[in-house]
């Protein structure tokens, strides 16, 4: 049996099926092993199918798999939803005391458990939950002590009494299938020495804005990006800095750019619909030249879609949405940590480039966890570049010999002088409307050629004095070439080897730069085949890949709402390299 | 940034000529605006104008000062933004009717619920003025316009109304063409402690023939001359609500307001960040263990 373990527990939403999850994550991450995590939850707060998934490993894991070891059930509807991913030598376990006559199929092990009788014995049924952790520590071999620190951290907060409750709910799990059941699965969990951070993609989005210096946030609640607002919130006080629930999406955008204004990093988050919303004020942000940083979580689309599953369809609307012509930044994490470092990049680009930079983010990133190393986010790496905001005292050099501030002036490189409030005689006007250095309206033709051409000018400029580069894994040597963008590198990397081990070699770069973006024109030429995955139907990114390289490649689309799975891409691409080649 | 004794209210002004119409009510605000910035002991470095939409929203354009000129309806949000990360700064927000009350209705209430501590001026002239004289939300539901031939058949919003009703903590209306009265009015609106809203009456002399300098001036009663109690809350109610008269000063002023940011506790100027990471940052990281 492989060490690697992947565990899930489902029921209703309502039934603590994330914090159940969250609690055996983090014992798991405590005893030093890797863990990656995976939701499926439905867009409602009671009722409905939710689950959560564990895999964990003594080494590094970074996707989902089509396979499923120990399931603790709540419904007979999570064993139904699993089937496919039980096998045999898995174990299910339920609460054969409750109402509902489990359906379990013969070769996999069913483990009937009184949860809610022993949870009512450890002092109320509200535990049930942890009785099943401690079960199913006692059939993977991983000590109920781990759980120990995690169920502190959990109900802390509560007061001892809960806290040993919850131990001895778990005992009470642990003793009864001791007792009761002879099992031998093989599974034995070993722990390692490593101290792991177990943290999700909003949450590491929001622990790069604060650690980048943002003192500002304002959004409006939306599934999947609402979390970045729950993390600052609570947090960001200690640094002198504030959230702001707004209104709506129109509001936070704009108190976004009023704080920018101000001179404070400052940022907003939002999932698609929202981005919609915005798409107005983001061309104010960027004519105005404001920094500020805009981050999109993706879900699905359009419209509402469907709120709580995965897709990386917003990819054209960063790149392309509102109306006129926008230089704009749009940098796309690729992995949980990433979320971090590509929002402290972010709020940099920003300044120095005096314009919105979108961190375009996914579901998949978002809601699942992961370990890492501490030293994964060294804060002192972390580099601040506020670009060419100026001290009191520059602000001399940049009046017009009428003593007017020239706060858009026309340099070689595109970037102006900044001056915030408070700088003696830098007040000037910023709009939305064509103006000339100093802010004021124009529609002189050829004012207003030379401010489009100065706005856009940055954008050569960061593209010539910045790194846009990618990161490649698998083969080096492989013909054949696969491109991907956000959270589906996790999947690839582990696919590369599922293919390896097939013989067949592939080469993978995964971009965090959609704009601007590395110049793939090299790779692409050198290679037999290329093939882009996206969780998308139409392929934008491809499409964007296919214009700047003027070379047709072969497409991997998923759009059924969930991430792809690292053996399922092993399929796709194998079969995807037996198809003829796309005209040219 | 020039001492208090020195600042003039012409610091205020741009060296760039209104283009808006002779005779409009918006050059009498704007300079009440500017006067009482200066009695207030402002200068154009340390204030912040938010300028909306509209013919109101040149004003941007006409003072001196740090200003941003929006998008339609949304001053209010982007004041909120500034004074948020520039406590330090003195804010004011500036528009017509139609920015404030129509697409920007949704952000006056909550603004004004947060009672962030900025000036806001609305330049009510019961018309759309720019687009050519359509119906603005204030306007009379008989007055015919070009896309209301036969009147709205609608109740104007009234916006001292809904700002008491969305928990305002200073109310009050002027006249653009009364400049010691408005300037007297916008002055206590700044030095009060939060949302200081001021609804100006501020003629358009081009399309709006009913709500003119003559109306106002026969019609608008001042409530330094009666017996009204500001602090009052029932009385403030009476006076906004009264549908037989249009009064202007301060309606409704709240003794214990405490504005947004000081209720959050912010204090400091945003702006200033560390070189790096925050010292001590290792433990967000460590909260994740």
């Amino acid at each position: 049996m492989t060490e690697d373990l992947n565990w899930a527990i489902g029921g209703e939403a309502g039934d603590g099926i994330d914090s159940t999850g969250k609690i055996f994550a983090q014992a798991l991450s405590r005893a030093g092993r890797h863990v990656f995590t995976s939701k499926d939850f439905a867009s409602r707060i009671r009722g409905g199918y939710t689950a959560y998934k564990i895999r964990t490993s003594t080494d590094r894991v970074q996707s989902v798999v089509d396979r499923l070891d120990i399931l603790v059930a709540l419904t007979q509807r999570t064993i139904d939803e699993n089937l496919d991913e039980l096998h045999e030598g898995s174990a299910v376990i339920y609460d054969g005391e409750r109402s509902w006559d489990a359906e379990i199929p013969d070769e996999i092990t069913a483990v009937d458990v009184p949860l809610k009788s022993l949870a009512e014995e450890a002092g109320g049924a509200i535990m049930l939950n942890v009785v099943a952790l401690g079960a199913a520590c006692e059939i993977t071999g991983f000590d109920v002590a781990y759980l120990d620190e995690a169920l502190e951290k959990r109900f802390g907060g509560k007061g001892s009494k809960i806290v040993d409750n919850n131990k001895d709910a778990a005992r009470k799990g642990r003793d009864y299938v001791r007792e009761n059941y002879d099992l031998d699965l093989g599974y034995a969990l070993e722990t390692t020495d490593e101290d792991y951070v177990l943290l999700n993609g909003d949450e590491a989005i929001g622990m790069g804005a604060l650690a980048a210096g943002c003192r500002f946030y304002a959004g409006y609640p939306i599934t999947p990006a609402t979390n970045v607002m729950e993390y600052l919130i609570g947090r960001i006080e200690q640094y002198g800095g504030h959230v702001v629930q707004a209104e709506d999406e129109l509001s936070a955008i704009n108190m976004a750019l009023g704080a920018a204004r101000g001179g404070a990093r400052s940022m907003t988050a939002t999932s698609g619909p929202g981005i919609d919303l915005m798409a107005e004020t983001f061309g104010l942000v960027a004519t105005s030249e404001t920094p500020l940083v805009i981050v999109d979580v993706m879900r699905s689309g359009p419209s509402t879609g469907m709120p709580t599953k995965q897709e990386q369809g917003d990819l054209n609307m960063t790149l392309y949405g509102g109306h006129g012509e926008i230089p704009r930044f749009v940098v796309a994490p690729t992995t949980i940590d990433e979320c971090f470092w590509k929002t402290v990049e972010a709020f940099n680009y920003a300044e120095k480039y005096q314009t919105p930079v979108y961190v375009v983010a996914d579901l998949a990133l978002a809601v699942t966890e992961q370990t890492f190393s501490p030293e994964t986010f060294d804060m002192d790496a972390v580099e601040i570049d506020r670009g060419n905001l100026l001290e009191d005292d520059q602000v001399s050099e940049w009046l017009d010999d009428q003593g007017h501030f020239r706060a858009h002036a026309a340099t070689e490189d595109g970037i102006s002088p900044r001056a915030i409030p408070g700088m003696t005689d830098g007040a000037h006007m910023s709009t939305g409307l064509e103006h000339d250095e100093l802010g004021r309206r124009t529609e002189d033709t050829e004012v207003r050629v030379e401010q489009v051409d100065k706005r856009n000018r940055k954008v050569e400029t960061a593209k010539a004095e910045e790194e846009w580069d990618y990161r490649e894994f698998g083969d080096e040597d492989a013909d054949n070439l696969v491109v991907s963008w956000g959270s589906n590198e996790g999947a690839l990397r582990e696919a590369v080897a599922l293919l390896e081990d097939e013989d067949v070699p592939v080469r993978v770069i995964s971009v965090p730069y959609l704009f601007p973006r590395p110049d793939l024109n090299e790779e692409f030429e050198a290679a037999d085949d290329v093939i882009v995955v996206e969780c998308n139907a139409t392929g934008q990114f491809a499409d964007v890949l296919e214009h700047d390289t003027l070379q047709r490649v072969k497409r991997i689309n998923k759009y059924t709402g969930v991430r792809f799975k690292a053996d399922e891409l092993a399929e796709e691409i194998t079969a995807k390299l037996n198809e003829e080649v796309p005209a040219q | 940034m020039s001492s208090q004794s020195e600042v003039r209210f012409t610091d205020f002004k741009s060296d760039k000529q209104p283009t808006w119409c002779p005779g409009c009510g918006d050059f009498g605000t704007m300079n009440g605006m500017m006067k009482a910035l200066a009695n207030t002991g402002n200068d154009p470095d340390n204030t912040f104008l938010v300028a909306g939409i509209g013919c109101s929203g040149k004003i941007g354009t006409y003072m001196h000062s740090y200003a941003i000129h929006g998008v339609h309806g949304r001053a209010l949000p982007v004041a909120t933004g500034v004074k948020m990360a520039r406590p330090d700064i003195e804010v004011m927000a500036a528009g017509g009717d139609g920015d404030g009350y129509s697409i920007g209705a949704g952000h006056f209430v909550h603004a004004t619920r947060r009672n962030v501590d900025m000036t806001y001026v609305v330049m009510d002239n019961r018309i759309y003025g720019l687009t050519k004289g359509q119906a603005s939300p204030t306007s009379r539901s008989d007055f015919e316009t070009s896309t209301t031939p036969e009147g709205s058949q609608q109740p104007p919003v009234n916006p001292l109304a809904l700002a008491l009703a969305s928990g305002a903590t200073f109310i009050a209306q002027s006249f653009a063409s009364d400049a010691i009265r408005h300037a007297e009015i916008i002055e206590e609106a700044i030095e009060h402690d939060g949302f200081g809203f001021v609804n100006v009456f501020s003629p358009c002399v081009t399309f709006n023939d009913v709500d003119t300098y003559d109306y106002f001036r026969d019609s608008l009663v001042d409530l330094k001359e009666e017996d009204h109690d500001r602090h009052d809350y029932e009385a403030a109610k009476g006076v906004i609500l009264d549908a037989d008269k249009e009064y202007q000063g301060v309606m409704y002023q709240n003794e214990n307001s405490i504005p947004y940011h000081e209720r959050h506790g912010v204090t400091e100027n945003m702006a200033e960040i560390p070189d790096g990471a925050p010292e001590n940052a290792m433990d967000l990281v460590r909260e994740f263990y």
